[in-house]
């Protein structure tokens, strides 16, 4: 058995150790924000938070996250109130929006180590795909979520 | 007139600009935010009748909301957003209280297409659309005033429309929308109203936010990859991985008695593994080592079909225009450029891998789905279930992306066929190694180009062979036994500019590997090839490539509002550091024309970098220039990632660029600096907006390239391509 922590819930799993953390979040827990993309972390659709830092959750196997503290989308905050997802409702940003929880969970994570963030910090260090190309609006929403956080 | 498309959208507040083609921007600001916006269910689809309804399109229930159905699907491109603010436009509701859902193809095949074709894609949504939902909409407006007139006993003249509610001004007496619908769906009207024009429009044309957002920020959003149904079971899926091959054998005992594994399903031309959770199916397929029949498609590589679609500029060509004389004019010699253009295959790489799931109970099946052709969809099913279309749902989702892909539902096919055998609901997914080597390409396609220049360096005569796949005989569309399809010559073909003698020819030769509707389709290879030659025209007769344009579409003023709306923001003929350049294209494709200037640099080691890319469109008509904004954007960077990486090679037959570790793509770091803007001519265009932004991006790149290098790229991608450096 398997003790991991979601979105506040414990849980205890039967479940084969080397199972991606994104399958047993998706299929297991039934918590189908945190997207497949790729599977060889990639895309970052499956970025979630362990113990605070954003992971790619295809590529982190369940045995290795035990009795960790793990956050998906779901869990970022109730009624879409977090000021990065607040910024992403004001630029409008998702078009298909597969891999926005992906983004978001990145940009939470990055705005952590990164309060004041240049066009620079931001190309450096999120690289997460976006086929529908919504880059243009995810760095206005950044620095919008930035701007309101300084509050 | 031309407007900037800018939006400044906060929780609070919204700054509505609207543009007409009269001339004017007309800047109001309006209370704005969720609590103002529509909604629309995290899964899109419903039942496909409701009480209360006044049409096919709408209904009003009892609590005042306004149901609306969308035609077409949500694949990012903004239809569910679009399309009903256009049947808003003329019922005159409140807005805050539309709800919206996927019209659907079962009711569109039983009411004899009352929802139209119902495709998604060709750029066609608000194109095809825009005059059947103003109708829809504006048919039930005067039907609810002619129920609230008739309980009033007054002339429905008397009664005006507005905020969902019919008001008597005479006698100060209105009646709200919920109230009528019933009377109102029972009335007859003698005949439809007239749709208003343009210059009455006061939704159309303002940047409302998506309804669909609320549901991306937070995972809500359905795909159909996140459908769960009691009792599903999963299914991992491997396809002979040379396309057109079959399966020979496969050998079971590698993963008998694994964990949650229930079986192995065998059709012809695949393998799959269905088991209890998605992982151990796909865990267990790995394990597998099926035996392929490939025949002699097994032995094919990119550079054989290279070579195959070059060789064929040398041989015979179908006749696909011809105005004038041009081998007249060649036979009298002069300046004569002649040029070799190039593209390979494009994946469609949507970031939903393509899934699928399929619920056979006998005599009904249940699909959920993410397709942008539900028709299509719902025909294949029953061909591939043996039921009839009345006993099929199609539960179409969001789509992950479809880019043209999901107008194939080769996924949909297998699910169903795997369903059949286990008997229980299974959902199938395929991994993105899967959905790389069993796209729907983009054709591979070379040309050859030959002009000749007069004295004053302008073209006399044209002559075009185009090279490359048939896009209709490989999905089963049409044999084209003329020899001529319009994707194949799009852009070439049908060019704008003016030179007295045209010979446009065209041969159409596939290989094995499918070929499909790729973002802006033949627009996309073509407008490249297209665009960056006539910049070579131009510098060969010692011409500015902008005013090069100007002299050839001085007939066509609305291609002269973009282009000089491109030079104007984006700096045309201004000073750049060494190193950089500027280049520039037009196209028209899908009812309209894009103009891009990008600005690149070239660094020492040859390395490119798109630092800023000026739009301009003119789509006639803008129902929301936010969403127009995000489209272009979008159709820029699709472009890009093709443009600067899409390299897509052959191996023994198999595509060998299997995820994104190979097959590259624009991340935020290669992202440019976007600016769009309208330049509408309006009238009676009203031109797509999900592909042309992609049609121009590689050219515009490509001609900048050479801007600052002073060589010319000919083929895609640029990384594949040598360039020494700055000039």
């Amino acid at each position: 058995m398997i003790a991991i922590k979601v979105n506040g819930t414990a849980h205890s799993l039967d479940i084969e150790p080397e199972t991606p953390l994104l399958w047993v979040i998706r299929d297991e827990l039934g918590l189908t924000g945190t997207k497949f993309g790729c599977g060889i972390a990639q895309c970052g659709a499956c970025t979630v938070h362990v113990d605070g830092e954003a992971m790619r959750s295809c590529g982190v196997v369940v045995g290795d996250v035990a009795g960790k503290t793990i956050t998906t989308i779901e869990g970022l905050s109730a009624d879409s109130a977090h000021p990065v997802q607040q910024a992403w409702l004001a630029e409008d940003v998702p078009q298909c929006g597969y891999c926005q929880s992906g983004q978001i969970m990145a940009a939470v994570a990055f705005l952590k180590e990164h309060p004041k963030p240049t066009d620079a910090d931001i190309d450096a260090n999120l690289s997460n795909i976006c086929r529908c190309g919504t880059y243009v609006r995810i760095r206005a929403a950044i620095h919008r979520a930035a701007a309101s956080m300084k509050i | 007139m031309n407007s900037h498309v800018k939006t400044s959208l906060t929780r609070r507040q919204f700054v509505v600009a609207s543009s007409s083609a009269a001339g004017g921007l007309a800047i109001s600001v309006a209370l704005g935010g969720m609590a103002d916006a529509g909604t629309i269910a995290a899964q899109p689809f419903g039942p496909d009748s409701v009480p209360h309804e006044i049409n096919a399109f709408l209904a009003i229930e009892p609590d005042g909301s306004i149901l609306i159905r969308s035609p077409h699907n949500e694949m990012g491109q903004g239809a569910i957003t679009a399309l009903p603010m256009i049947v808003a436009e003329e019922l005159e509701c409140d807005w805050s209280k539309v709800k919206v859902e996927y019209a659907s193809p079962t009711r569109n095949l039983r009411e004899n297409r009352v929802y139209g074709d119902m495709v998604t894609a060709g750029s066609r949504g608000v194109r095809m659309s825009w005059q059947m939902l103003l109708q829809a909409g504006a048919s039930a407006r005067e039907r609810l005033i002619a129920a609230a007139a008739q309980q009033w006993n007054v002339a429905a003249a008397e009664c005006t429309a507005a905020n969902s509610k019919v008001t008597h001004k005479a006698s100060g007496r209105s009646l709200d929308y919920a109230s009528l619908a019933d009377a109102a769906a029972k009335i007859k009207l003698d005949k439809e109203p007239a749709i208003r024009t343009p210059d009455q429009f006061k939704l159309i044309g303002k940047p409302m936010k998506r309804l669909d957002t609320p549901l991306k920020i937070n995972g809500s959003a359905k795909f159909a990859i996140d459908t769960r149904i009691d009792g599903m079971v999963y299914a991992a899926i491997a396809a002979c991985p040379v396309s057109g091959g079959k399966l020979k054998s496969v050998d079971e005992t590698p993963i008998k008695g694994r964990r949650g594994v229930e079986r192995v399903v065998k059709l012809d031309d695949a393998v799959a593994v269905v088991a209890d959770r998605y992982w151990r199916a796909k865990e267990a397929l790995a394990l597998l080592a099926p035996e392929w029949d490939t025949g002699e498609a097994g032995k094919t590589d990119s550079e054989q079909f290279a070579k195959l679609y070059r060789d064929t500029l040398d041989g015979p060509m179908v006749s696909a225009r011809k105005d004038g004389n041009a081998d007249d004019v060649f036979a009298k010699g002069g300046k004569v450029i002649e040029a070799t253009y190039e593209a390979p295959h494009a994946a469609h790489t949507q970031m939903e891998p393509l899934n699928c799931t399929a619920h056979f109970t006998g005599d009904k099946l249940n699909i959920w789905v993410g397709t942008q052709i539900p028709m299509g969809a719902l025909h294949l099913a029953a061909a591939t279930s043996g039921l009839k279309p009345q006993q099929i749902t199609i539960n179409n989702c969001f789509l992950g992306g479809g880019f043209g892909r999901r107008g194939r539902n080769d996924e949909m096919r297998q699910a169903i066929l795997v369903a059949k055998q286990v008997g229980k609901p299974v959902k199938l997914l395929w991994t993105r190694e899967e959905d790389q080597m069993h796209g729907r390409y983009r054709p591979q396609a070379a040309v050859r180009l030959k002009t000749a220049l007069g004295a004053d360096g302008m073209p006399l005569a044209f002559d075009a062979k185009i090279a490359v796949g048939s896009i209709q005989r490989s999905i089963g569309m049409n044999k084209v036994e003329n020899g001529i399809e319009a994707q194949a010559i799009e852009g070439i073909g049908n060019t704008q500019y003016k030179i007295p003698n045209v010979n446009v020819g065209v041969m159409l030769k596939n290989t094995h590997i499918p070929v499909g509707f790729w973002r802006s389709v033949g627009s996309s290879q073509n407008a490249f090839f297209m665009e960056s030659y006539i910049d070579e025209l131009a510098h060969a007769g010692g011409h500015d490539a902008y005013k090069f344009r100007r002299t050839l579409l001085a007939h066509r003023p609305d291609f002269i509002g973009v282009l000089d709306k491109i030079a104007e923001k984006g700096d045309w003929g201004k000073p750049l550091p060494k190193g950089h350049g500027r280049g520039i294209a037009i196209h028209e494709c899908y009812g309209s024309i894009i103009g891009q200037v990008s600005e690149v640099s070239v660094n020492g080691k040859g390395e490119v970098k798109v630092h800023r890319v000026v739009a301009a469109v003119d789509c006639g008509h803008v129902v929301n220039p936010s969403i127009v904004e995000a489209q272009i954007q979008s159709g820029v960077i699709y472009g890009l990632s093709a443009a600067l990486y899409g390299d897509l090679t052959i191996k023994d037959g198999v595509i060998q660029e299997t995820n994104f570790d190979t097959y590259e793509m624009v991340r935020m770091a290669d992202t440019p600096k976007i600016e769009v803007y309208l330049a509408l001519s309006g009238g009676k265009k009203w031109g797509g907006i999900g592909e042309p932004g992609t049609a121009a991006a590689a050219p515009s790149v490509t001609n900048a390239v050479f801007a600052a290098t002073g060589q010319r790229v000919r083929s895609l991608p640029l990384k594949n391509v040598k360039l020494s450096g700055a000039a």
